[in-house]
């Protein structure tokens, strides 16, 4: 009755991990042959790519990065190839993520370089740009966060950015700036409020729900921004939250006007992700608003409210978004138009996945797409060969190949989308 | 301190779950409330615990009369539970368990880890519970997690521990340690009520039992007084046949065999690891182990649900390694899963629809593109007849029948055909006695008709009565190899990865 093994009739089939290992090491051998071709042979030999690191009237100004394209490009491939070679090896399996991102971190080099080359291009001007642009994704995933958290998806973020940013400019116009931000944070609450009513209490599909307030949104601020805003323009110039410079901090090179040298909400939103990480998983609110969305009956068992924290938490989740939406009408431009918001709902969700249902990742993955953003608008300036359409789709991308799961999957909480039924 | 449930009615639109229940329990003592699957246990305690309002009736502690409208009230009260299914938060620690709803707190709400770390290693050491506060839950053994739970009861002071059905997760091992935390918590003065449908362990733990049937008390009788037999027609309302009816078995060729199988599960752990068995015609074998040793991996991986990463499944000398569920099915491999309501059958369907599940693109249930459902209410109506299924028609929603008639509506669709190999998961789990030996003879006759059969259940009675050989699984591996008729403590030692090899045959 005994079985006997032999090596020839065992077959070894890949894991996913190992799959997945294989992919992204041939993914990365591609692109070191693509950063060869293109971005090394496809430049004139000698040509140099320059960067400027500081920003006019700096303290330290006129900090230069100059590099042969050509160089550093070819330089880039090899590293690239070394990766994936290391990556194809699978020996350690665990690594493969940070290859990936060391890997794609250097093509947007090269691919920078490429683009600059016989040029200059304010590199710092650049990182800056991606800091504002990251905020509202970061804002919006924050939002989300803080709702699949107790298990609530929201992917009404989008809407709510919007019409909080709509409300934020009305109100900003006929009162102050600081009475539009409170509106704007008050409409943000009640566009969670009203998610929360329809999924919690009602027990709406949550995505349902959420595109229906989507939709709403959408439909709602198009028609009064056309009917209102275009017939009194006075009710579309609500005035900025200007910039302020951190002492000291803010003349560092690089990281002093990429971090210190910004809006209030700029400030407000990096605090914001610090205080939601330290809140979440060291306050009694974060224990218990976890629970409910890993185990929600474990939670009612041990007398916590479900319905409560989920509705609290819905509601704070949409006062962020609403805080973000402001922030695009009363800081990044002074004027709401139709559909201001063009998807960064969305790319936040990504973000709030990407992120891995942590703040900090929320951070990080907020500034990938940030970045992402401020890339199509500075190529836009240097002028390209690559049409202007195809960059404004970066943002998109990126988000399309984050949430595919390129990146590896996450584990979200594990009640995340489920009504809680009592009874 | 006295606890005392009086006159309790609990109705369900359209069932009447509890009916005239009274239940009493002391301070320092252990009182059973047996019954069976379905009698209305759980039902009785879920609104002592305030999770259920009661349609009439009364809970009385020290003779006042108390109204729970939330689990925190009966916390309040000093009524702790530890439920079946455990109320843990996998992902947390335990410290973070324990605490949860009732945390040590600095100003602003900030959590004082330490407290709660202290509380957890107090408690744990005064009942001899040896539990590592900072260990993350879903990594700890189910007995160990358990331990989790009562820690939690004990943290809020309770003076009223609620068990239900503690000892369905355990080994028989650490039934004896289960079994010696309870006397423990008794000597501390705290009053005990042990659910169960387990006779066996009834007799052993408790001072008084108080036996359940459809939703009544039906008799409370001492320990000491009663005998196993009797016990069992009281649950049940008839005498009971506590053993499975059949002859040895005769194997003949081998059917299935399994080489080498691992196998991930959604997690991308090696819950299977390196498995290998074959199981012959004529015999049934039994695959014992606690809960989540791998056993779920594998059946889904040898009915085609799940890949393999290793190793090769033969059926009847044919690859069946990468087969779809269908090809798998098609090769007459008859498949009853654990879980009959997420996987067993389509909730929201008629029996009917249910019955032909496995042939409804086949000729003569759909000719062409076209279902044919009076061929097909046909052969629910026979297999209904034939299975002593208790349904009002097939025409009904599946979802509206018992467990037991449930599972009789799976094990009809999948046996109703000549098949090589069974294989049953949990095949008796929650159903009531009647269907449960109505089942086993049915696999029996499986057996008896040439069919290779394999069992896995985490119910050691269940595998000791059914099976010829006995597979003992743990860690993803097997531990064990014990012939059927092997006692539960050398079994037991290999649930518990112990690899003492007891060759059969």
């Amino acid at each position: 009755m005994t079985t006997t093994t032999t090596a020839a009739e065992i077959r070894i089939r890949a894991t996913p991990e190992e799959r997945r290992a294989t992919a992204v090491g041939v993914t990365l051998i591609f692109l070191a042959a693509f950063v060869f071709w293109v971005f090394g042979l496809g430049v004139e030999s000698g040509s140099v790519s320059t960067f400027n690191l500081s920003l006019p009237g700096a303290v330290f100004a006129d900090l230069v990065w100059a590099v042969n394209s050509q160089w550093l490009a070819y330089a880039v491939a090899l590293i690239l190839a070394f990766l994936g070679g290391l990556v194809l090896r699978r020996t350690h399996i665990r690594l493969t993520n940070l290859a990936l991102a060391i890997g794609l971190g250097l093509l947007a080099l090269a691919f920078l370089t490429w683009a600059a080359s016989g040029k200059t291009f304010s590199l710092v001007g650049m990182l800056k740009s991606t800091v504002v642009l990251s905020v509202p994704v970061i804002l919006g995933g924050l939002s989300g966060l803080m709702c699949e958290r107790v298990a609530v998806i929201n992917i009404a973020i989008e809407g709510q950015l919007l019409t909080a940013a709509f409300v934020g400019t009305i109100v900003g116009s006929v009162s102050s700036i600081w009475v539009g931000l409170f509106a704007a944070m008050a409409t943000g609450a009640v566009l969670g409020g009203v998610l929360a009513v329809l999924t919690i209490k009602f027990r709406i599909d949550q995505i349902i729900a959420g595109v229906v307030i989507n939709i709403f949104a959408l439909g709602l601020t198009s028609f009064l921004a056309r009917r209102v805003l275009g017939e009194v323009q006075d009710l579309n110039s609500p005035g900025r939250f200007s910039s302020f410079k951190i002492p000291v901090l803010g003349d560092i090179p690089v990281i002093g006007p990429m971090f210190f040298d910004h809006n209030m909400f700029v400030y407000v939103t990096f605090i914001l992700v610090i205080f939601v990480h330290f809140a979440l998983f060291y306050t009694r609110w974060g224990l218990r608003s976890r629970s409910v969305g890993e185990h929600p009956r474990a939670a009612d068992t041990m007398g916590i409210n479900v319905f409560r924290t989920r509705y609290r938490n819905v509601i704070l989740g949409g006062v962020i978004a609403g805080f973000g939406g402001a922030f695009l009408t009363l800081a990044q431009v002074s004027r709401f138009e139709e559909n201001l918001t063009a998807g960064i709902g969305f790319i936040g969700l990504a973000a709030m996945i990407f992120g891995r249902w942590m703040p900090i990742g929320v951070l990080g993955a907020g500034l990938v797409f940030g970045f992402a953003r401020a890339l199509q608008q500075k190529l836009g300036i240097l002028g390209t060969p690559i049409p202007s359409e195809f960059l404004s789709m970066t943002p998109y991308i990126v988000t399309i190949i984050v949430v595919a799961g390129v990146v590896g999957r996450a584990r979200p909480p594990a009640a995340d989308g489920q009504p809680y039924i009592k009874d | 301190m006295e606890l005392e449930l009086r006159g309790i009615r609990k109705e369900f639109p359209g069932v009447v779950a509890n009916d005239d229940v009274s239940l009493r329990v002391r301070s320092g003592e252990t009182v059973a409330l047996l019954g069976e699957n379905g009698a209305g246990k759980t039902t009785l305690m879920n609104i002592l615990y305030g999770l259920y309002t009661a349609t009439a009736g009364t809970v009385l502690i020290d003779g006042e009369e108390v109204v729970f409208h939330s689990p925190s009230d009966a916390i309040k009260a000093g009524i702790g539970m530890v439920h079946q299914h455990f109320m843990l938060v996998p992902v947390f620690t335990v410290a973070e368990n324990a605490v949860l709803g009732d945390e040590p707190t600095e100003r602003l709400g900030w959590l004082d880890k330490r407290r709660a770390r202290k509380a957890v290693r107090d408690i744990s050491e005064r009942y001899g519970l040896n539990v590592d506060p900072d260990a993350i839950t879903e990594d700890l053994p189910v007995g160990i997690q358990q331990r989790v739970e009562i820690i939690k009861v004990l943290m809020r002071e309770a003076d009223f521990v609620v068990f239900d059905e503690p000892t369905s997760v355990l080994t028989p091992t650490e039934v004896d340690g289960f079994f010696e935390i309870v006397n423990t918590l008794k000597a501390g003065g705290k009053g005990i009520v042990f659910i169960s449908h387990k006779l066996g362990e009834a007799l052993e733990i408790a001072d008084r039992i108080v036996i359940m049937r459809r939703g009544r008390t039906v008799a409370e009788v001492l320990p000491s007084e009663v005998t196993e037999e009797q016990l069992a027609e009281l649950m049940v309302g008839r005498p009971v046949d506590l053993v499975v009816d059949k002859g040895r078995a005769q194997p003949k060729e081998t059917i299935l065999a399994v080489n080498s199988l691992s196998v991930l599960d959604d997690r991308n752990r090696r819950v299977v690891d390196g498995v290998s068995f074959e199981i012959r015609s004529g015999e049934i074998v039994g695959i014992a182990g606690v809960q989540g040793n791998g056993q779920t991996e594998l059946v889904e991986s040898l009915t085609g649900l799940r890949p393999s990463i290793t190793g090769t499944v033969f059926l009847n000398g044919e690859d069946i390694t990468t087969k779809s569920p269908r090809a798998i099915h098609k090769l007459a491999v008859a498949h009853v899963p654990e879980d009959r309501q997420r996987s067993g059958l389509v909730l929201p369907f008629t029996v009917t629809e249910n019955i032909v599940l496995d042939s409804y693109y086949e000729d003569p249930i759909s000719k062409g593109i076209q279902m044919d459902w009076s061929a097909a209410r046909e052969r629910a109506e026979r297999l209904v007849e034939e299975y002593d299924v208790r349904t009002p028609g097939t025409e009904v929603l599946v979802s509206t029948l018992s467990g037991g008639n449930q599972q009789k509506v799976i094990v009809a669709r999948e046996f109703d055909r000549d098949v090589r190999l069974v294989i049953a998961s949990q095949p008796t789990r929650g159903i009531d006695v009647g269907s449960i030996e109505y089942i086993h003879s049915r696999i029996v006759e499986e057996r008896d008709q040439g069919a290779a059969v394999l069992i896995v259940s985490s119910e050691l009675d269940e595998i000791r009565a059914l099976s010829d050989r006995i597979l003992v699984m743990y860690g993803g591996r097997i531990s064990g190899e014990f012939p059927g008729t092997a006692s539960p403590t050398e079994i037991g030692l290999a649930m518990l990865g112990s690899t003492s090899e007891a060759e059969a045959s």
